[in-house]
């Protein structure tokens, strides 16, 4: 059957007409629901890693929810100074989205980790259980084998010891790299130590098994097949800590908390 | 040809005519998303909905759609379909969806969904292509979650998330497979499974070989060169 032109123009503009309505209409009528997701699972990440839950526990929206507004302080500092910026929204601000507009971000320096730009404003967090500071928390990214890891380190109160880690994202081989994921590993870190008595960032990812906390205290077991992932693990960590990182902020913290 | 029934639409596709193991299409998206029962399951649910849909849109529509643009009117409503199933995706099951990422908009492009729409619902009233849909999608699901069952097991040591062996990493016994975790593993298992299938239970749909021989013994063999 053959169409006139009109028609056919006409019927493409209707079709497309509907679904545009039927598309707009879903993502709109969803966006609350799915931001709401986002932070949610965001602030699982952060407990996980404060240790205040335990790895992929179950727990209800409103359980992780209260458990973060009772526990965790977010703040949005400069990175470069390691001030505190009263003027953004913790709650609303992406470090990730910033590091790459250009806008909000600048050239990082040479790096281990292929990082490329870095955000002028990070976010950190504060671990706060009855009115006493419990440590801190701050997000680290850095390239692995395969891709960007995203993740989050958690420090205990003197800024130095090692709370925990984790990560959120990642690309790196299942069983290899992945075993970043392990409940295992990342049960080695917890009492390492992140620098060494100068204030240096000495923590690594050594090729082979490590000692105790109390013998090795600066370096973690490395993933056996996974020498490129362990090594990137070491690079983005000691980057985070240093002085084109977090470094400002954790001497200023250092300082205002007297540890 | 005969009319169709809804019933033969609706199992045809499950095993007799299986969009996976007979036409070996959707491929691409079983050897991605089966590494996980869980994961394998969701996008199961998605590719069923989405070809059910899709089919009933597109056999409304057939005496309406102009055969000039009719194959940019099925990918029309078969994307925007998929753009709504992402969304409920992320809004309700958040986790999944984050792990299914960009496939679950892939599905768009994937060969079921099309073919079943321009294939079947531009001929056929609007219950029996629904039909016909949801029964391919089911068994393009029926193999996902096959695949996803051996992989999962023998490449994690565990079924939708709980542990069945356990994995030396946790201070078990078993050395999981990591083979199993990568796309290979996928081939090998869907192979392994027309294999079975055309040679134990359906060797009617092994295709007709095509050996050179053939073309030799009727005089073609200039065409060989």
């Amino acid at each position: 059957m053959q169409h006139s032109t009109g028609y056919v123009v006409g019927f493409a503009t209707a079709v497309c007409l509907v679904c545009a309505v039927f598309v707009s209409g879903a993502a709109v009528g969803l966006k609350d629901r799915q931001a709401a997701n986002k932070l949610l699972d965001r602030q699982q990440k952060v407990l996980t890693v404060a240790g205040l839950i335990e790895d992929g526990a179950d727990l209800s929206r409103e359980e992780i929810g209260s458990l973060y507004a009772s526990s965790i302080q977010a703040r949005v500092i400069d990175l470069a100074t390691g001030e505190p910026n009263e003027s953004i929204d913790p709650a609303k601000f992406d470090q990730v989205a910033a590091s790459k507009d250009p806008e909000r971000s600048s050239k990082a320096p040479e790096n281990a980790s292929k990082i490329m730009r870095l955000p002028n404003q990070a976010l950190v967090f504060d671990i706060v259980k009855d009115g006493e500071r419990r440590g801190l928390i701050l997000p680290i990214e850095g390239y692995g084998l395969w891709g960007t890891l995203y993740g989050y380190l958690a420090l205990e109160p003197d800024a130095r010891t090692i709370l925990g880690i984790t990560f959120y994202q990642h690309k790196e081989t299942p069983g290899l790299g992945g075993e970043v994921d392990n409940p295992r590993w990342k049960a080695l870190w917890p009492g390492r130590m992140a620098f060494n008595e100068r204030g240096v960032p000495s923590i690594a990812v050594k090729k082979g098994p490590a000692g105790s906390v109390s013998e090795d205290p600066y370096n973690v077991d490395g993933l056996s097949g996974a020498t490129l992932t362990s090594r990137g693990v070491t690079n983005l960590l000691r980057f985070w800590l240093g002085d084109d990182g977090f470094g400002p902020y954790l001497e200023k913290y250092r300082a205002q908390t007297g540890v | 040809m005969a009319e169709i029934t809804a019933r033969d639409a609706f199992v045809d596709p499950i095993f007799n005519n299986n969009p996976i193991a007979l036409q070996v299409l959707g491929i691409c998206s079983a050897l991605a998303v089966t590494t996980k029962l869980s994961t394998a399951l969701v996008m199961a649910v998605a590719v069923t909905v989405v070809t059910g849909f899709s089919n009933l849109t597109v056999s409304i529509l057939r005496k309406g759609i102009p055969s000039s643009i009719r194959i940019i009117v099925q990918l029309t409503v078969i994307a925007s379909l998929v753009i709504v199933t992402d969304q409920i995706l992320q809004a309700f099951v958040y986790s999944t969806a984050k792990e299914l990422s960009v496939f679950v908009g892939l599905i768009i492009t994937n060969c079921i969904v099309m073919g079943r729409a321009d294939a079947f619902a531009m001929q056929n009233k609007p219950w029996v292509s629904f039909v016909d849909g949801i029964g391919n999608g089911l068994g393009y699901s029926t193999i996902l979650i096959i695949v996803a069952f051996f992989r999962e097991l023998i490449g994690s040591g565990s079924l939708f998330g709980y542990t069945i062996l356990k994995p030396v990493t946790q201070g078990g016994w078993y050395v999981p497979n990591g083979l199993m975790l990568l796309a290979p593993a996928a081939f090998f298992l869907i192979g392994s499974f027309i294999w079975i299938l055309r040679t134990y239970w359906k060797p009617a749909q092994i295709e007709e070989e095509f050996h050179v021989g053939a073309l030799l013994e009727l005089g073609n063999e200039g065409h060989l060169r």
